[in-house]
């Protein structure tokens, strides 16, 4: 199984003539059993098709084209038109909206979530790079072209969650390069405020009867890391955190816009010892972590 | 981005909520003109980005226009958090009669914006939170509709103010709010908000911190208070290396190759992306190594601006080699980024083979990549060779 997505789950690419999205949009086609990519949407080009997608200029146009729901939606037009496209998809039934676009304030964010919450619908990232189940499908630019993605990840036990993209690809990587296979991997985003936490996608993962266990990789700033410790996940959890150096350097933000030491809830130190406390198995380099793996799941 | 307590009065002023009397000043005798403008006591004081000023001796109370003159003097000359101030800000003097708190920041586990209001103002929230909790109230409130001012009546009348004081201090801590959302703030900070000894309030301080994201859509907000485009107004200031680390970032639109951060070591660093910098920064130290950088590139940058970022780092008095390290990539091009770096070193007379002391970026485009840098002698490693060993690779032949 696999938690999110499916081989069944239809979506649409809003944004998608732009040039990022039509890679995106082949990418998903060529990967596994070839995602079942519905439609796109960019205002004033109804009418065109992206690699066989058809476009429309409304959601509202792609649902009745498709003739049914839609479950999901990659959003990537520019961050000062992602609300209006977030909000577009939510209002059309879209109930997975996992958003590419880097660099949108956070009230916006924080407008999303809240639509969301109330419609029932979820949100992946901003600012991140989609979903991906090994071998089946993938939502979004996760792992890059197709054969690309074929050799960084393989299908097997362990749950991934990343607040960097590149690195889920790499965690994957190496875990496949050590024979452990990724159940679903999700690329959370690396924002302030995001559509969807560990600790949020924790019962997706427990819930679900193929993974036993779940590598994260995790940065300074934010309570997201607390939050996963207070919440206690039932899986065994390995996790990685990078930007260590950044404990002595206060209001500097570094990699993502959520990077930034504020206070000292924030610091590496204090999130490895929360984590640590809760259970959690901390790697000190990204080659320990199979080994470890291992030695959870027995 | 932050913003100095001169810019953050006029961006609290804006928004209708009065503040004492003051100006700012770049120059003792500018100092001393405003003081005797305001025409009785006043305090002078430093205008930094960094806390702590206080206790640094940035801050210092005048009776006469000379007094705040020889303060000002002082107080320009006066390093903080390693920064001379921007200049200082003359106070007029109240009369307080009570100091209150009143805060709105991001609750990034709620998602929500959370406003938060005390009796006891003019010290540290934190502390307060600590000692006196039953003093500090706090409410989440939505984003999706507007502000209503029951929301700031709620949060202070949950500390038990009441009576005339919660009338007027209602509609200022409602426009605080407002000015949190309209104005994209990560922290819009009042404190102390002074109610005087005639019963009007006043705020004496203000801190603002608004998000980065948000600086094309404030653009008019930013031009009126002369924030230039190359301010990254962190912690501290940008240098000279950081701000041409912009330059070169700016120099088209495909890709990131920058978000540089200078530091005082021998190993220039082209790195990448987000989670990959910062996972190979701490490597490189942990094995002994001293960066004289930190950057990021990622999201297919061009040649141009890759030569142009591995130059600039390449240039920095005191790199003598050059690491060129990334996680896997699945969206920038392998052979773009060495064509980039190998083109720098030419540019600049050196040797790709002898500068570079290892290239480590696996992924798209990989066989192309290795190919042009086999050509050039210069040492690199695929994915088979973690980010921790590649770093370790880089320190050892640095």
């Amino acid at each position: 199984m696999s938690i999110l997505i499916g081989a069944d789950t239809t979506f649409i690419v809003q944004g998608i003539t732009g040039r990022e999205a039509v890679n995106l949009t082949r990418e998903c086609l060529d990967y596994g059993l070839g995602a079942k990519v519905v439609g796109g949407v960019t205002p004033g080009r109804l009418g065109r098709d992206v690699h066989g997608v058809p476009v429309s200029d409304t959601v509202a146009q792609a649902v009745a084209h498709h003739g049914a729901p839609i479950d999901g939606s990659v959003v990537t037009v520019p961050p000062a038109h992602t609300l209006d496209a977030v909000f577009e998809a939510i209002e059309n039934g879209i109930r997975l909206v996992v958003i590419v676009t880097e660099r949108i304030p956070r009230g916006d964010v924080a407008a999303m979530v809240e639509l969301a919450e109330a419609r029932g619908a979820r949100i992946i990232g901003p600012n991140c790079l989609g979903i991906i189940v090994p071998g089946v499908v993938k939502m979004g630019g996760i792992g890059g072209p197709a054969r690309n993605a074929r050799q960084a990840y393989s299908r097997g036990p362990v749950g991934v969650i990343s607040r960097s993209g590149g690195m889920t690809t790499e965690m994957s990587s190496t875990l496949t390069a050590a024979g452990l296979g990724q159940s679903t991997a999700v690329s959370i985003g690396g924002d302030a405020i995001i559509g969807s936490t560990y600790a949020e996608l924790m019962p997706l993962f427990e819930a679900d009867g193929e993974t036993q266990a779940i590598v994260i990789y995790t940065e300074p700033g934010g309570r997201m890391e607390a939050q996963l410790a207070a919440y206690g996940p039932r899986l065994p959890v390995i996790a990685f955190m990078a930007g260590r150096f950044m404990d002595e350097m206060p209001g500097m933000s570094f990699g993502h816009a959520g990077t930034i030491v504020e206070g000292k809830e924030d610091t590496a130190t204090e999130k490895i010892a929360r984590m640590q406390a809760a259970g959690i198995t901390i790697a000190e380099r990204i080659e320990d972590i199979p080994g470890l793996v291992r030695e959870r799941i027995g | 981005m932050r913003f100095f307590e001169y810019e953050s009065r006029t961006i609290v002023q804006a928004a209708c909520i009065p503040v004492s009397a003051h100006g700012f000043a770049t120059t003792a005798a500018e100092a001393r003109q405003v003081a005797e403008r305001l025409g009785a006591a006043c305090v002078v004081k430093s205008q930094v980005l960094s806390g702590g000023r206080m206790k640094a001796g940035g801050v210092r109370f005048a009776d006469t226009p000379a007094e705040a003159e020889a303060h000002a003097e002082a107080i320009l000359a006066l390093e903080i958090g390693g920064r001379l101030p921007r200049g200082v800000l003359v106070d007029s003097r109240v009369d307080v009669r009570q100091e209150y708190y009143a805060g709105v920041t991001w609750d990034g586990a709620r998602k929500l914006p959370v406003l938060i209001f005390s009796d006891m103002g003019g010290i540290d929230i934190e502390q307060v939170a600590e000692s006196h909790p039953e003093h500090v109230g706090r409410a989440h409130f939505s984003t999706l509709r507007p502000f209503s001012d029951f929301e700031a009546k709620q949060v202070i009348a949950s500390v038990g103010v009441s009576g005339r004081a919660l009338t007027r201090l209602t509609p200022i801590v409602g426009r605080l709010a407002r000015l949190f959302r309209e104005r994209d703030m990560v922290l819009a900070e009042i404190n102390p908000l002074a109610e005087l000894a005639d019963g009007t309030f006043l705020a004496i301080d203000a801190h603002m911190d608004m998000e980065n994201e948000a600086r094309p859509r404030q653009a008019a907000l930013l031009r009126e208070l002369g924030v230039g485009g190359e301010e990254t107004r962190q912690a501290r200031e940008a240098t000279p290396f950081e701000i041409a680390g912009e330059q070169v970032d700016a120099q088209d639109h495909r890709g990131v190759a920058g978000n540089v951060t200078e530091f005082d070591g021998d190993l220039g660093l082209v790195i990448g992306a987000g989670g990959g910098s910062l996972t190979l920064f701490d490597a490189v130290r942990a094995h002994g190594g001293r960066p004289a950088n930190y950057c990021e590139i990622g999201g297919n940058p061009s040649v141009a601006k890759t030569c142009g970022l591995a130059k600039l780092v390449l240039s920095k008095p005191g790199v003598d080699k050059l690491a060129v390290m990334m996680s896997i990539v699945s969206n920038t091009r392998v052979d773009i980024v060495a064509r980039g770096v190998i083109k720098a070193c030419l540019e600049l007379g050196l040797d790709p083979a002898e500068k570079i002391t290892i290239f480590r970026i696996p992924g798209a485009w990989e066989e192309e990549g290795f190919k042009i840098l086999e050509r050039y002698g210069v040492p690199y490693a695929d994915r088979s060779v973690s980010l921790n060993e590649a770093a370790r690779r880089a320190v050892q032949a640095a």
